[in-house]
């Protein structure tokens, strides 16, 4: 029912998946998610829409190898099929004209980002695009992002693509050189919240769509609670995306972590050919 | 629902019925000593998964059987929200006929091996057995429905109920717990088009994801729904209705009406410090993931659980209960009930309180946590709590409990499970405004379980109570199968 119609491998650890979903396809907007599991076995885990096809009923996910589910996605062939997707999940980003805007990614956060540009971008906004990476091979969607952006620019920690500095970098060269209205960010939590705390400072309305450990994805579990100005909020009903300046990423930080002995416990098992594949 | 007593006189005058009567004087019969269902020993069964409860032997179901009167007036099948022919499936037993005694149970319940095995009998039909003003025990009726379900389903010969012919109308369902299985089954035998969507990976809603094995083998739950499937209902999952499609995608793709029985799936925090530090989860992440991700076979399973060695479950309904009983299965030291009442004031059942008791479950009744204190990583290592004592009466008619002052204590806790309580899910409320909701998020619906503001959908079980039993749902499930046929008749 979910058939992989194209594999792409973007960078050494990242692949692009379109996918059969009819009915997502149609229904998704910038910013929703889906739950995926493969196999009877599988865990369901989270992952943004990257882009959808109406006509040929498809939608497309990226993902990054950082464990075993991803790891598992990312050795899927063309012609396979994913057991099970579920969404869209989540409440669609809140795309409107309000001049010109950020769109700031971090490595894995840069898949998710791209809808959300584009959205903004056909919104009728100016669009600066900011990519950021540990290097060059992370850097991923770079043209893709340049066919819409008004402006793309890179940044690596090691200079192997595009400026070498951190993504805040980036910004706030922007912020200095002209008025921006609203941030977007998406990556990893530290990221996001250097961003926030640079944004604060110049007083910039930032967004950040949160990654978080989820089960079920539709409100049930409460694994991806986090604290939100004081309160706290479900990710996959209240957000994905909520305020920057108030989400307490710290606390997200230490929850991303929560598994991270059993996990290291499921890799290994796999990359020791185990369970290499999709059962 | 009202019982139809002129039905159940006829039944009861049959000749059989009458010669089984005479068979054994009230006095006989009123000899019999109520079965003991035989358990495993809590010993080993705290160390596995496999069901507590072993069901009763023919022998003695024929001797259990007995001990109904048969009463002229039979009150049980007052107590009970669907009105099951008690006397009818239980003399039927007597009688030897396990088909009939199968047929009879299920013209009434689409899901008696999963009733026989979660209901609150002691205070539904049990609770209103003749035998209680004689101050004797009542007859054992949650067995005995168990038994005729059990030993329908192992014969291998389901009777599959009759089916109308199809009248090509189409409906849909949406969840499948135990609301949204029996309307889907009361429209299948009305020969209605009947589409289930769950949005889940598995059909079945909490009988699934929060009832463990050892309560409710996922056998049975596989078994009733490949009943369902032969009855004609089509079922789809991985599809939220909402969003997946919305509402009025699926009304132009033909389906007239909707019953919503999506349950009440957000769980509830006490939103006191700590409370979001590692290892601290609700009682619905905790079991969904033993549940229905089998996490407790990690890593041959990919969905993992963090097994604590100092369990605190927060809580005193069943679903604590089913908490505190999976964490000690898991391999806790302590496995610890924190309950701010007595245990009279406990909405567990007795026999889950009973059950969990004999495994080793520690019961720190009157006390409450008020705060969390977590390590360098932000996982949870001690537990703030302090004593409390009851007060007035509230609302609910239990006794109020207030904390005593001074009485805050820490203890080590490496993991938490809040296990208070669920609200209805909000997904239903962002997807359709028009719908009119109380405050509490639950849908307002007529005595037809039809919405108040919307006649083409139709609500039942926790999305309109909040938080209540599967029985309570399945009857909400057949009121609303009724009247969606009235409302769809009446096009």
């Amino acid at each position: 029912m979910y058939k992989i119609v194209q594999r792409e491998v973007l960078s050494k650890d990242v692949v692009k998946l379109v996918i059969t979903a009819e009915r997502i396809s149609k229904s998704r907007k910038a910013g929703q998610f889906v739950i995926v599991k493969l196999g009877e076995k599988g865990e369901r885990i989270p992952l943004t829409i990257a882009d959808s096809d109406l006509e040929k009923g498809t939608i497309t996910l990226i993902i990054q190898r950082v464990g075993l589910t991803s790891h598992k996605f990312f050795n899927i062939k063309e012609g396979d099929e994913v057991t099970d997707i579920v969404g869209p999940l989540g409440l669609p980003t809140h795309v409107k004209k309000l001049g010109t805007i950020i769109a700031a990614g971090g490595g894995v956060g840069i898949a998710p980002l791209y809808p959300i540009a584009k959205a903004f971008k056909e919104a009728g906004n100016k669009l600066i695009v900011i990519l950021a990476a540990r290097n060059k091979d992370l850097i991923i969607l770079e043209d893709e992002m340049r066919e819409f952006a008004d402006e793309v620019l890179v940044y690596t920690d090691d200079g192997s693509a595009g400026t070498k500095g951190l993504v805040t970098s980036g910004v706030e060269h922007i912020i200095n050189r002209e008025n921006v209205d609203e941030v977007v960010t998406i990556g990893p939590a530290v990221m996001m919240k250097f961003v926030a705390l640079l944004t604060k400072k110049y007083n910039i309305h930032t967004l950040a769509s949160l990654n978080t450990i989820m089960v079920d994805g539709t409100g049930m579990c409460g694994a991806c609670r986090v604290t939100v100005g004081g309160t706290t909020k479900f990710v996959c009903v209240d957000g994905p995306e909520f305020n920057a300046h108030e989400v307490d990423f710290d606390e997200m930080l230490l929850r991303l972590g929560a598994y991270v002995e059993q996990e290291k416990i499921a890799y290994e098992n796999v990359l020791k050919g185990s369970d290499g594949g999709v059962e | 629902m009202s019982v139809n007593y002129k039905e159940l006189k006829k039944d009861r005058s049959s000749e059989w019925r009458q010669e089984l009567r005479n068979l054994l004087s009230a006095k006989e019969r009123l000899k019999g000593v109520r079965v003991k269902m035989s358990e495993s020993s809590p010993d080993e069964r705290n160390k596995n998964f496999f069901e507590v409860n072993n069901g009763i032997t023919a022998e003695e179901a024929a001797l259990e059987a007995r001990r109904c009167l048969d009463c002229p007036t039979p009150t049980c099948i007052s107590g009970c929200p669907v009105n099951i022919n008690i006397p009818g499936f239980i003399k039927e037993i007597e009688k030897g006929d396990m088909k009939n005694a199968a047929i009879v149970l299920k013209s009434t319940n689409a899901l008696p091996a999963i009733c026989g095995r979660v209901c609150p009998q002691e205070t539904q039909c049990e609770i209103k057995c003749i035998y209680n003003k004689i101050g004797e025990p009542p007859v054992a009726i949650g067995n005995l429905e168990r038994y005729t379900a059990d030993t329908e389903r192992l014969s291998g010969e389901m009777s599959i109920p009759e089916v109308a012919e199809p009248n090509n109308i189409k409906v849909a369902i949406v969840g499948s717990g135990p609301a949204g299985l029996t309307t889907a089954g009361e429209l299948a035998k009305l020969g209605y088009d009947v589409t289930l969507f769950e949005a889940l990976h598995e059909f079945g809603g909490v009988l699934v994801y929060g009832i463990p094995e050892f309560r409710l083998p996922k056998e049975i739950m596989r078994v009733e729904i490949e009943n369902l499937e032969e009855m004609g209902v089509k079922f789809v999952n991985n599809f939220i209705v909402g969003r997946t499609a919305s509402f009025d995608d699926l009304k132009e793709e033909g389906f007239k009406a909707f019953f919503i029985g999506s349950g009440a799936g957000l769980p509830k925090f006490m939103n006191i410090p700590g409370e979001n530090l590692i290892n601290i989860f609700s009682s619905n992440e905790y079991l969904t993931r033993v549940n229905l991700m089998k996490a407790f076979k990690f890593p041959e399973y990919d969905t993992p659980i963090v097994k604590g060695k100092n369990v605190a479950v927060i809580g005193g309904g069943n679903t604590a209960m089913d908490s505190v009983r999976t964490a000690k299965r898991l391999g806790a030291d302590r496995a610890m009930i924190i309950y701010r009442r007595s245990e009279a004031e406990m909405p567990a059942r007795d026999e889950e309180i009973h059950h969990a008791k004999e495994e080793g479950i520690e019961f720190l009744n009157l006390n409450n946590p008020i705060e969390y204190i977590g390590d360098e990583k932000g996982k949870v290592k001690q537990m703030k709590a302090q004593k409390m004592e009851l007060g007035e009466p509230d609302d609910s008619g239990r006794r109020r409990p207030r904390p005593m002052q001074g009485s805050e204590y820490l203890m080590d806790v490496d993991v938490v499970v809040v296990g208070i309580g669920t609200a209805p899910n909000p997904l239903i409320q962002q997807v359709l405004p028009e719908l009119e909701m109380t405050a509490w998020g639950t849908i307002v619906v007529n005595d037809g379980m039809q919405s108040v503001t919307r006649p083409d959908i139709f609500a039942g079980g926790d999305i309109v109570r909040g938080g209540a039993t599967v029985i309570l749902a399945m009857g909400d499930g057949k009121i609303a199968a009724e009247s969606m046929h009235n409302y769809l008749q009446n096009l």
